[in-house]
């Protein structure tokens, strides 16, 4: 009698060679993130994949806000915050002082947990960030409006009331507008936190969608409280977890189909069976 | 705990498999006692409890397809709600070989048997023995036992060996005596097929535990080689 082992994909992929052969958009490495003497984060090291949605999971309180916003420095707004270690954007470290944050920031959008449309038209909402960086032509300004619009699926919506405010859309279509105003700048990455936590199912299953529909373009990194979502929309997933230090550490990082059927850690287990968290 | 009443699920699930489980043997040794003895009521009887088999794997069915739109299970949880939808549908085609060899006794009528039986009821002890291990190793999730019940089909394989050159004897001597052999050698081959499905239970057991999605060599390829 023998056992044959079917093939099966079930390999957790880390950094190294995997890496390159899926193309590592970012990479972290050895990240600490402190507030003060608190550390919040403890040897960060994970590969985000271009063109990939990676979700990044875990039990309130263990990081994971704490992980993505330091992919677009918004850690440095907090004072007393100081990150130790790398993360490399395109090979580049994006953590150094040299870096200008707000070149980071194009680069890296974020979008999050309640939608925030300004208090402006539509229009005005999506053109405000190429405005910014210098787009003055009316005919470029409504290019990109329309593009973006289109892209995160409110085109066919809004395309009647440009001029009509953002916040007189409904919870899910300005969630959408924020997703087309991050778009609006070409970013490359786009970090969302929760952003279909505030919403209602169809809402959140359209903005589902419209991450498959993008993900072509863009790379993509979603912080999640709700394990089947992780599970229908990520190809990736990091699972995080706070230490005896009550410091947040990743504690495994696979493929989502890996993760959610048979994960390596038994504390993931437990987290995406429910058993705890 | 958290999530104590979907754990208490799980376990009236598993109870209700080893219910199914134990009908299914029931089924088995009664069908080759029935033969053995030429009771055809008994035979009939058995029929009527295969409806019985039939509705319990669906009651099971319905219970699990609820479980995973109400609970979204996930990894290990996954793996058992999914590989008991599998072994129930194994238990339920165990229950279809017991009625098998019932009709056969129904279809021989008043004709006596072949020979007196010996090895075929050895096979059906052999193959409930192997069966309730089977599913208590399921039950615990076993992954030693699950690894090393499946060896056992090579003893039923024997078995059916043995039955198969006897009774080609029966037909060398006397060709007229060809039905009433083969009604024989079709009981012995549904007695077979059900150890080969207590290995697809063991293999769904160790998938359970372990997430290895491994197949357990037959020995029947071989049997076959040797026949050509």
């Amino acid at each position: 009698m023998t056992i044959q082992t079917l093939e099966i994909e079930n390999q957790t992929h880390s950094t190294g060679s995997d890496a390159i052969s899926l193309g590592a958009k970012m990479e972290v490495k050895n990240m600490s993130v402190f507030y003060g003497k608190f550390r919040a984060l403890t040897d960060i090291n994970m590969d985000i994949y271009a063109n990939k949605i990676t979700a990044i999971i875990g039990p309130s309180g263990c990081g994971k806000s704490t992980l993505l916003r330091s992919f677009n420095r918004m850690n440095d707004l907090t004072p007393s915050a100081r990150v130790e270690g790398s993360i490399l954007l395109d090979g580049r470290d994006i953590t150094a002082n040299r870096e200008d944050v707000v070149d980071v920031r194009r680069r890296i959008g974020m979008v999050f947990q309640r939608p925030n449309p300004f208090p402006k038209s539509i229009y005005e909402n999506v053109a405000y960030g190429p405005r910014l960086y210098g787009i003055r032509r009316k005919n470029d300004l409504d290019q990109i409006v329309e593009k973006s619009l289109k892209q995160a699926a409110l085109w066919e919506e809004v395309k009647d009331k440009l001029h009509q405010s953002g916040l007189s859309l409904s919870g899910g279509q300005q969630q959408r507008l924020c997703i087309a105003r991050a778009l609006a700048v070409e970013p490359e990455v786009i970090l969302m936190d929760e952003p279909a936590s505030a919403l209602d199912p169809i809402s959140t299953l359209r903005i589902e969608e419209l991450m498959h529909d993008i993900v072509k373009e863009y790379t993509i990194l979603i912080v999640t409280h709700n394990m089947q979502q992780a599970a229908r929309v990520s190809d990736f997933t990091a699972m995080m977890m706070i230490d005896e230090n009550r410091s947040g550490r990743m504690i495994e990082f696979g493929e989502t189909k890996s993760i959610f059927t048979n994960p390596k850690d038994k504390r993931t287990e437990d987290y995406v069976t429910g058993r705890f968290g | 705990m958290l999530r104590k009443t979907f754990e208490t699920e799980l376990q009236q699930l598993k109870d209700e498999v080893l219910v199914l489980g134990s009908m299914a043997e029931q089924a088995i040794l009664n069908s080759v006692e029935a033969l053995k003895k030429r009771d055809l009521k008994a035979s009939e009887r058995i029929l009527e409890d295969d409806r019985a088999i039939n509705k319990k794997r669906f009651d099971i069915e319905n219970q699990l397809m609820i479980l995973i739109a109400t609970q979204q299970p996930m990894a290990h949880d996954l793996r058992l709600l999914a590989s008991t939808m599998e072994i129930i549908s194994e238990l339920e085609r165990m229950g279809d070989y017991a009625k098998g060899i019932a009709n056969i006794n129904i279809r021989m009528g008043d004709q006596p048997l072949l020979k007196p039986l010996i090895d075929i009821p050895r096979m059906a002890q052999k193959d409930v023995d192997m069966l309730h291990r089977a599913l208590t190793a399921f039950v615990n999730e076993d992954v030693e036992a699950a690894r090393v019940i499946p060896a056992e089909d090579d003893e039923v394989d024997a078995l059916y060996n043995q039955v198969y050159r006897e009774l080609m004897m029966f037909v060398i001597q006397d060709p007229k005596s060809i039905e009433r052999a083969n009604w024989l050698l079709w009981v012995a081959h549904n007695l077979e097929r059900v150890a080969d499905r207590v290995t697809n239970i063991c293999e769904r057991t160790i998938f359970i535990a372990t997430g290895e999605m491994a197949e357990i060599k037959s020995t029947d390829d071989e049997f076959w080689k040797n026949q050509s």
